[in-house]
């Protein structure tokens, strides 16, 4: 790729001169999935969380991923712009949890904005959601932000932590009028309580920057990486949602004015 | 211009309306489609939806389908060699049809077409259980010789060997060659006697011996293929009145111009048994008619949508008699009715039409299907509303394929169209010889093997010493490869320049041609398969360690390898680089020789479904890849291979230099209906700009499939739920029934890039 502008010295760009460098599982090319249109997105490895039905149980350990510079990130990413730039979209961070590694996550926003002039999302739980700067937020377009149950007793069921910050981080979101995505994982037996679903769609529909909500169907896509590390997968015998349960779900979100799909 | 004052005003009264210009006086069909074309730039909402009379014409056929999968063909005219005029006239349903004719006189019925090789028509009949006859035997061995026998007449040892060991595969000596487009417009636009007539003043100019620049062999052998050219026109003219129309002046309604542009089609198919039969780029000349009569009140949306409807009907059931080791190449019974759509003009305005449209739209009113070969032209400056019908179309569908408008229009201008799968060439100007394609992969083995053949043991390239170093190097691999690869390139070409002189002499396409300029651009269309195979394997070999595990003769027949390597497909510039450098250093060679008719060096990257035999024959590789399983199709990076998703994977594919590969460079590439998104119009969207994309980063071709596995699955297991089920392979597309089971098992093993 030729042709790179350099954007201006930000304050947010002085984290280059700190060592850039964080632990990634992966990259990889993919579209409508991880925020609009086709994206560069980064797995970072790490999570505080272990969510019962995750299907990357392979991104939970830091130690796991490969150190890997920001530079090298910035010159893989670089490859796409003209691609992504003609075919619409970004670039993603996502993992893990990006924001168990706050500095290395700021800084590859800051450069996929400012010197790739992508359009960038952070993919988060939002469980650590206090660590993103407001310098970090600055240079991310878009949040795409799990919550995963309203109901606290579920939430720490489902992922083992609390659900205060994650809630706290929407609240912020919101002050800051930043975009954001919410996602719910949609898991018969689990989340699927109207209650609970009730209490999700009324928080997001109350915030007010909240654009699009993703009712995301459980699957068992990712048991096989639960094998492989020799956890116990325990949805096993959990069945994907019906159509119509997905269904009925996206209407309780849209009865709270948000555009669900 | 007509003489004829009669003809004249018969010719005026058929260009009522339309626009003047140098099309009036000069066979320039481009020329007219400029001046009076009506660009669409609005979406599909217009669309009529299909009659009860179209419904019931294509369950006529539909409902014979399973049979013929079954058999293997419906019914063979086995006793009447074909020419145009052969077969009495046929009819799906006489009272129904709109458009007529027919390749035989009864739908489905395939014919013998000899003059490409007896042996060929013999073998089809026998595995189908049709008699052959004695006199048409004595006929075509003793008294009229055939192209086959022709070409191998003038092999040498040394191509026999080439051909036997599969390092040279496909080669069109055995069937027809094909890939030649008649610019089967030119019938509708200016009549048959006009084209005559010009052809005889073409022929005219050669009178003097020998004519202008030209040789006095090559003047002889113009002159009798013109005399040729204008005898087909006749006999075009006579089909056409065995139906009861007179194509000797212009088409004067746009009923009557798609029904003069598919008999001069028909004539072709009744004629050729060419591996590709492509249709040329005829949507918006089409509209021009159309538009014409819905202004004048003559015609309805409903009408014309028929119109277009009946006319694919009659595409989709053209049939070519062929053998089980043909159909083993060219899996799945192709015929590719390539029909070319879209793109922009030189003058920057969209060549998009209602009817552009209007033939995308017979994939929902008929169904899927894989002929005719839908090919957008595609273009990121096409309007929005086509851009998202064409990818409403191919997720709903998986039947249409892409190729960049902006690579091709500098080269060719913005009247080329695609013939068979990738290779374009302006309509009516320029033909190519068909040359299949060489074994790379099987090539890189011979380089370490010393031109031993890794399977048979033979020496069947240049004897240059096997390496015998423990672990190989990658230095000297090369140095190898560079010397196996320029003695394939000089048989290859040797076979190429054999073929065409044969073919040209005895199954000359004589329609085709006569709708051609008589002065064409003539290429000579080499290519390779397995290129990533030998790139990756070049890639383990300097990225990794490979040791060659040899056999008591000290041939190499398997490979150990220690460590990773980085494999084509990821966009991984130090593996990508060595399969630039293979498409730029074969084209080189292959360009340093000499060719019949002083065809121009062209080559492509492309292996139909051949991908799947070439890995038959080829033993175990240095990347890894078992003996006997496939290649990947065309350039698609191997299986599993590519990690990153398929837009890394296709910009590995973007980087092989088009100017090296103007034959064409084909990317096969699917998708589940999630990996493009969650809603159905942010698919759409998506996958429109995923093109959009694709075409930006200088990516030739896409064949875009959007499919579950799953479907797939039950498919192969209940073949009779899934009658249309239609997929894209290297090129074309194909009804995945119609695929034997290894191929059945090579699009199922093949990457599905969707989501987790």
């Amino acid at each position: 790729m030729t042709g790179l502008t350099v954007g201006p010295v930000t304050p947010a760009a002085a984290a280059t001169h700190r060592p850039s460098e964080g632990s990634v599982h992966s990259w990889d090319l993919s579209t409508g999935v991880d925020g609009p249109g086709t994206r560069f997105v980064a797995f970072l490895s790490g999570c505080p969380l272990t969510c019962l039905y995750c299907h990357n149980p392979d991104t939970w350990k830091m130690r796991d991923g490969e150190r890997t510079s920001a530079d090298a990130m910035i010159a893989e990413a670089s490859k796409y712009v003209r691609f992504i730039s003609a075919a619409g979209g970004g670039a993603t961070i996502s993992g893990g949890e990006p924001l168990l590694q706050p500095v290395f996550t700021g800084e590859l926003l800051h450069r996929l904005k400012h010197e790739l002039g992508l359009h960038t999302a952070l993919d988060t739980s939002g469980f650590l959601g206090v660590r993103a700067t407001d310098a970090l937020l600055r240079d991310t377009d878009l949040v795409l932000l799990d919550i995963k149950s309203w109901h606290p007793d579920t939430y720490r069921k489902v992922t083992g932590r609390p659900l205060g910050p994650t809630l706290d981080f929407a609240r912020r979101l919101a002050d800051l009028g930043q975009e954001v995505h919410v996602r719910f994982v949609l898991v018969p037996g689990l989340t699927d309580d109207p209650a609970d679903v009730e209490g999700v769609a009324a928080f997001a529909g109350g915030l007010g920057n909240v654009t699009r909500v993703d009712i995301l169907p459980f699957h068992k896509l990712g048991e096989a990486k639960w094998q492989a590390l020799a956890k116990p997968f325990t949805l096993h015998d959990t069945p994907s949602p019906s159509p119509e349960q997905i269904a009925g779900v996206r209407e309780v979100f849209r009865a709270h004015g948000l555009n669900a799909v | 211009m007509t003489a004829n004052p009669a003809e004249a005003t018969a010719t005026e009264r058929a260009w009522k309306g339309f626009k003047g210009g140098l099309w009036r006086d000069a066979i320039d069909v481009r020329d007219f489609i400029q001046r009076n074309y009506t660009p669409y730039e609005g979406d599909d909402s217009f669309l009529a939806g299909p009659t009860e009379r179209t419904t019931a014409v294509w369950k006529a056929i539909t409902d014979r389908f399973p049979e013929e999968r079954a058999k293997g063909v419906h019914d063979v005219a086995y006793d009447i060699p074909s020419t145009i005029t052969a077969h009495a006239p046929g009819y799906i349903d006489r009272d129904k049809d709109l458009i007529v004719g027919l390749q035989t006189d009864a739908p489905l019925k395939r014919a013998i077409m000899p003059y490409g090789g007896w042996r060929m028509v013999a073998g089809a009949l026998e595995t189908y259980g049709y008699p052959v006859s004695e006199e048409l035997e004595k006929v075509f061995t003793e008294y009229r010789k055939t192209h086959n026998a022709g070409v191998f007449d003038a092999y040498t040892p040394e191509i026999r060997a080439a051909r036997k060991a599969g390092i040279v595969t496909g080669l069109p000596d055995a069937y027809g060659r094909g890939r030649i487009i008649g610019d089967y417009r030119r019938v509708a636009l200016y009549g048959v006697d006009r084209l005559v007539a010009v052809k005889r003043e073409e022929k005219a100019e050669l009178d003097t011996l020998p004519a202008g620049g030209l040789g006095l062999e090559e003047t002889i052998r113009l002159r009798e293929e013109l005399s040729e050219q204008i005898r087909a026109l006749g006999e075009l003219k006579a089909m056409a009145a065995s139906y009861g129309h007179d194509v000797s002046g212009p088409a004067t309604t746009g009923r009557e111009a798609i029904q003069w542009l598919y008999f001069a089609y028909l004539a072709a198919v009744k004629e050729q048994n060419g591996a590709a039969m492509s249709l040329g780029r005829t949507s918006t000349f089409v509209d021009v008619y159309l538009q014409r009569d819905i202004e004048a009140g003559l015609l309805t949306e409903e009408q014309a949508q028929e119109l277009v409807d009946d006319f694919i009907v009659k595409l989709r059931i053209v049939r070519f008699l062929r053998t089980p080791e043909y159909d083993e190449l060219f899996s799945g019974d192709p015929t590719w009715v390539t029909e070319s759509i879209a793109g922009m003009g030189e003058d920057g305005r969209p060549l998009v039409t209602k009817t552009s449209f209007r033939y995308l739209q017979t994939l929902y009113n008929l169904g899927p299907a894989p002929e005719p070969n839908m090919t957008v032209f595609w273009s990121p400056r096409l309007p929005q509303g086509f851009k998202e019908f064409c990818a409403k179309v191919s997720i709903d569908t998986s039947s249409v394929q892409y190729e960049s408008d902006e690579l091709m229009r500098p080269r060719f201008g913005d009247d080329t169209a695609i013939a068979c799968c990738v290779s374009a060439m302006p309509v009516g100007k320029q033909m190519q010889f068909f040359g299949a394609r060489v074994n790379l992969a099987k090539t890189l083995l011979y380089a370490i093997n010393g031109g031993r053949d890794e399977k048979s043991g033979a020496q069947v390239g240049p004897s240059t010493g096997a390496l015998t170093s423990e672990v190989l190097d990658y230095d000297e691999v090369m140095a190898r490869f560079d010397e196996q690869m320029e003695w394939l390139a000089s048989v290859y070409v040797h076979a190429l320049n054999v073929i065409h002189y044969m073919h040209d002499r005895y199954a000359y396409e004589r329609v085709e041609m006569a709708l051609h300029d008589r002065d064409v651009r003539r290429t000579m269309a080499c290519g390779i398969a397995g290129l990533s195979v030998a790139a990756d394997s070049l890639a383990a070999v300097k990225y990794a360690r490979v040791t060659p595990v040899r056999d008591e003769t000290g041939l190499a027949t398997d490979y150990v390898i220690e460590g990773d390597y980085p494999a084509f497909g990821n966009n991984d510039e130090r593996v990508d680089e060595i399969a630039v450098r293979l498409v730029e250093e074969f084209m080189r060679k292959v360009r340093r020789h000499p060719t019949y008719r002083n065809a121009e060096h062209t080559q492509s990257v492309l292996t139909i479904t051949s991908n799947v035999v070439y890995g038959r024959k080829t033993g175990n590789t240095p990347d890894g890849r078992r003996a006997g399983e496939p290649f990947s199709p065309g350039a698609n990076p191997m299986n599993g291979r590519d990690t990153h998703g398929y837009v890394a994977s296709a910009l590995s594919v973007a980087k092989l230099p088009y100017e090296d590969a103007e034959d064409g460079i084909s990317l096969t590439n699917t998708v589940t209906p999630d990996g493009l998104g969650r809603t159905p119009d942010e698919r759409i969207r998506n996958l429109a700009g995923v093109l959009d994309g694709y075409t930006a980063s200088d990516g030739f071709h896409m064949n875009v499939n959007v499919l579950d596995r799953d479907v797939l699955m039950d498919a192969m297991e209940h073949p009779e739920n899934h009658p249309q089920l239609t997929i894209r392979v290297s090129g074309y597309a194909v009804n995945f029934v119609r695929l034997t089971r290894d191929q059945q098992l090579d699009v199922l093993n093949r990457t599905f890039h969707g989501t987790l």
